[in-house]
């Protein structure tokens, strides 16, 4: 009864999923169980539209985003890939986190969008070769420790990402 | 899909029947009415031939109301009493209004902070709620009248950016106007479906959306009748108004330049010059100049002409501020400008020319405007209505819409805990585990916030309540659950639980900016005004006509689906529709209502069985699709 992320998209449960696959989907039960069907419906039928609305943009989100989705894919192997004991990351990571959260602080005080356009691309390129290892480690090797620590460093970097944003946008006004 | 068709209150059950549903636009400046006609949607005109209600709402002497052309008329010299732009001040307190002090109207000083402003007004105190359900029972006659019948529901349309309490404000006023909301719908969103569906586009669109007072930017992907909304900025206190404050304030430098004994001017100076100051906005829009010609009260002579290279120059900074919220909401949606498909202006405020030309810069595109932007929004709501209420036949429009600000709470020092971003599809819920930060804590002061910033003092406090009876631990032993979900109409609903004891605490966000359900409901009394006798006998009908709704529809579902459940949980509805079948026959409202929900609980399963069974037969349709493909 309680289907997983994938089962319930009727998606294989990998890492290269197929984009236009989960969208197509996504849409398919959303046309189904959006709200706007029940307007004028009893309330027991709005509650479960309701219900299964959210579900579905809750999976649908965890699913398009690959640092989710590794991590999803992960917790279904029963491993927690981001956990309060498990913090620890490769020196040359860290090192590499620190160099990026400088440069953004630099660019930040010069006011500079350009300078941190251009680090976000550079962290995309960093994401999209963990993105393309995971699709190794987790469909083909099945090596989930080492799909673990790719997945944390893709969420770490998703985490550089979004703080760089916000930079931006207290900047750009 | 099997979407059951049950009548509502007042409706025969007909099952093809046509339902009378329309969209209404609440602009700041104009309002307007639309319905779905023969497939068409069409703008509804007054009896002159009027689409466009001004948002002027005037309190005469005798105690009537005044709403349209006939109050905007009178604005200059009854300005005290002829309230207009009443939404920019939905679901705000005074301290929100920062040019209150060019704003000619009598603002009520109120002791609490927080509280809704209110304006006096000669026939009393009035709060914006209440002078925008005046004009919403305006259109709502209009459309009776137009239509021939009651209405069966109204989708309204509301800026993406409004908040929370600005959603709630609109919901209250059209309670007040005795309107069923069946959705608010974002302006914009409404925008790109009455645009999508007339020129079957596809691909990613941006709604450009600036109004009389409020700016709005969305960025929809069209699919095959799917606009999924993938990011939305905005500001809600900038629109065609800020233009005539400019030019307003241009004209009173030319007159202080001009005489040496220059006072305040009057409430009813301020009132013409505002008006003027429109007029040469618009004349401005197809002109080299605009000349301003009026004689104030005090007999002093305006007489001065705008050039539009002027007019451009001192508004610069309002069309440049509306392109923050544009690049924010790009960067939402991950997007570049090569992938944006088209650029649709909506709103009155984009016709300037200067509007047109910034947003052509950016986007490096000739926006389009092949829709009018005064109606285009109100021609989309019409469409949702008519898909709502189940008169749109194919089953193919689906409006998928984001909540425009971040939700979150407070936590100590002051700090935001994001726990819903700005930018998720809704409908959404999330939770996130909070504990005690003193040993024996047994209560916990929660305070739910809406905006971007880091700080609780900079963003709008939404609601603040408590949770009590937390079971005495050590600091940090108590687990309490806050599930934040916000609804297809982008409102907030939290509640909080104890793990471990399960105390719980449940809030439908209303209280810090609403009206109370007091307040609304003795506005209701007071605007009703009719006999005791009337109500009860108007509430039975009411409880009635729901009772034989629900019952039609699980009566259907039953004999559609019954195999989904046990034999047992079937007889135990059957045995609630009986119940309801008996209590019905008798008189008393409150006894049907509470069978109406108790058939509704016992129900509750079924229904999330038929859901599934709907989604799972959906997914298997699809994927016999893409083979084919």
């Amino acid at each position: 009864m309680s289907l997983n992320y994938f089962e319930l998209f009727g998606l294989e449960p990998i890492f290269n999923i197929e984009l236009a696959a989960l969208e197509s989907n996504f849409r398919k039960i959303q046309s189904e169980s959006h709200p706007d069907r029940f307007v004028t419906a009893p309330a027991a039928e709005k509650l479960s539209a309701m219900q299964q609305a959210t579900l579905a943009n809750e999976a649908y989100l965890s699913l398009k985003n690959p640092a989710n989705r590794a991590k999803y894919l992960l917790e279904l192997q029963g491993i927690t890939a981001i956990s309060e004991t498990n913090t620890a990351m490769p020196t040359d990571f860290l090192m590499q986190q620190m160099e990026w959260r400088e440069a953004t602080e630099d660019a930040v005080s010069a006011k500079d969008i350009t300078a941190l356009d251009s680090l976000l691309a550079e962290i995309r390129v960093e994401a999209k070769s963990l993105q393309d290892s995971l699709t190794s480690l987790l469909d083909v090797q099945k090596d989930y420790t080492a799909a673990t620590d790719a997945t944390r460093k893709l969420i770490f970097i998703d985490k550089v990402s979004e703080d760089i944003n916000r930079a931006i946008e207290q900047i750009d006004i | 899909m099997a979407l059951l068709q049950i009548s509502e209150p007042g409706m025969s059950a007909a099952p093809h029947q046509h339902k009378l549903a329309v969209g209404i636009d609440l602009g700041t400046t104009n309002s307007l009415v639309a319905t779905v006609k023969s497939g068409m949607a069409t703008v509804l005109q007054d009896e002159h031939g009027h689409a466009l209600l001004p948002s002027v709402v005037r309190y005469m002497p005798e105690g009537d109301v005044v709403v349209g052309h006939d109050a905007q008329a009178q604005q200059s010299a009854d300005p005290v009493n002829t309230i207009a732009s009443a939404k920019r001040f939905m679901g705000r307190s005074l301290k929100d209004i920062a040019d209150r002090a060019h704003i000619p109207y009598n603002f009520v000083d109120s002791s609490n902070a927080t509280k809704l402003l209110q304006i006096q007004t000669r026939a009393g105190l009035k709060t914006p709620v209440e002078i925008s359900a005046e004009i919403l029972k305006t259109l709502k006659a209009r459309a009776e009248k137009s239509l021939g019948g009651d209405l069966i529901g109204v989708v309204i349309t509301v800026p993406a950016y409004f908040d929370d309490a600005q959603r709630q404000a609109t919901k209250d006023a059209a309670r007040l106007a005795g309107l069923n909301v069946l959705r608010l719908l974002n302006e914009p969103t409404a925008a790109a479906v009455a645009y999508g569906l007339d020129n079957a586009a596809e691909g990613t669109f941006v709604i450009y959306d600036l109004g009389g007072g409020t700016f709005d930017v969305s960025i929809l992907k069209l699919t095959k009748g799917v606009f999924e909304v993938l990011a939305t900025n905005g500001d809600s206190a900038l629109g065609g108004d800020d233009f005539d404050h400019r030019i307003y304030c241009w004209v009173l430098d030319r007159i202080r330049e001009s005489t040496s004994d220059f006072n305040p001017l009057s409430e009813n100076d301020t009132r013409l010059l505002l008006t003027k100051a429109r007029q040469a906005k618009e004349w401005l829009t197809d002109n080299h100049e605009a000349q301003i010609v009026c004689r104030l009260n005090n007999g002093l002579l305006v007489d001065v002409t705008l050039s539009a290279t002027q007019f451009v120059e001192f508004t610069q900074q309002l069309v440049i501020k509306t392109l923050a919220p544009t690049r924010k909401a790009m960067r939402d949606a991950q997007l570049t400008l090569e992938d944006i498909k088209g650029v649709v202006l909506v709103g009155g405020a984009t016709r300037m020319p200067q509007v047109r030309h910034a947003v052509e810069e950016y986007f490096k595109q000739t926006p389009l405007t092949n829709l009018d932007p005064d109606k285009v929004v109100a021609l989309g709501a019409a469409i949702q209505a008519n898909a709502l209420v189940g008169n749109r036949s194919e089953d193919d429009l689906l409006l998928l819409d984001v909540t425009p600000l971040s939700l979150g709470l407070e936590t100590m020092g002051g700090l935001v805990e994001r726990i819903i971003p700005r930018n998720s599809t809704l409908p959404v819920a999330r939770a996130q585990d909070f504990t005690t930060y003193k040993d024996g804590q047994t209560a916990m002061s929660i305070q739910v916030v809406q905006g971007e910033r880091e700080l609780v003092a900079d963003c709008r406090s939404l609601a603040r309540f408590e949770l009590r009876g937390i079971p005495p631990m050590a600091a940090g032993a108590a687990r309490i659950r806050v599930t934040f979900q916000v609804d297809a109409d982008g409102l907030l609903s939290v509640s909080a639980r104890e793990q471990t004891n399960g105390v719980e605490a449940h809030v439908v966000v209303k209280p810090s900016y609403g009206l109370s359900e007091d307040e609304i409901t003795h506005m209701l009394k007071s605007s009703f005004g009719s006999a005791e006798a009337d109500k009860v006998a108007r509430m039975l009908a009411e409880a009635r006509v729901s009772a034989g709704a629900i019952i039609n529809s699980v009566t259907l579902a039953l004999a559609a689906d019954s195999h989904l459940i046990s034999e047992q949980e079937k007889q135990a509805i059957e045995t609630e529709i009986q119940n309801l079948q008996t209590i019905s026959q008798a008189e008393d409202a409150a006894a049907i209502n509470k069978a109406v929900d108790a058939l509704n609980h016992a129900t509750e399963a079924f229904a999330a069985a038929r859901m599934n069974a709907s989604v799972s037969h959906a997914l298997s349709g699809k994927n016999l699709d893409s083979i084919n493909l």
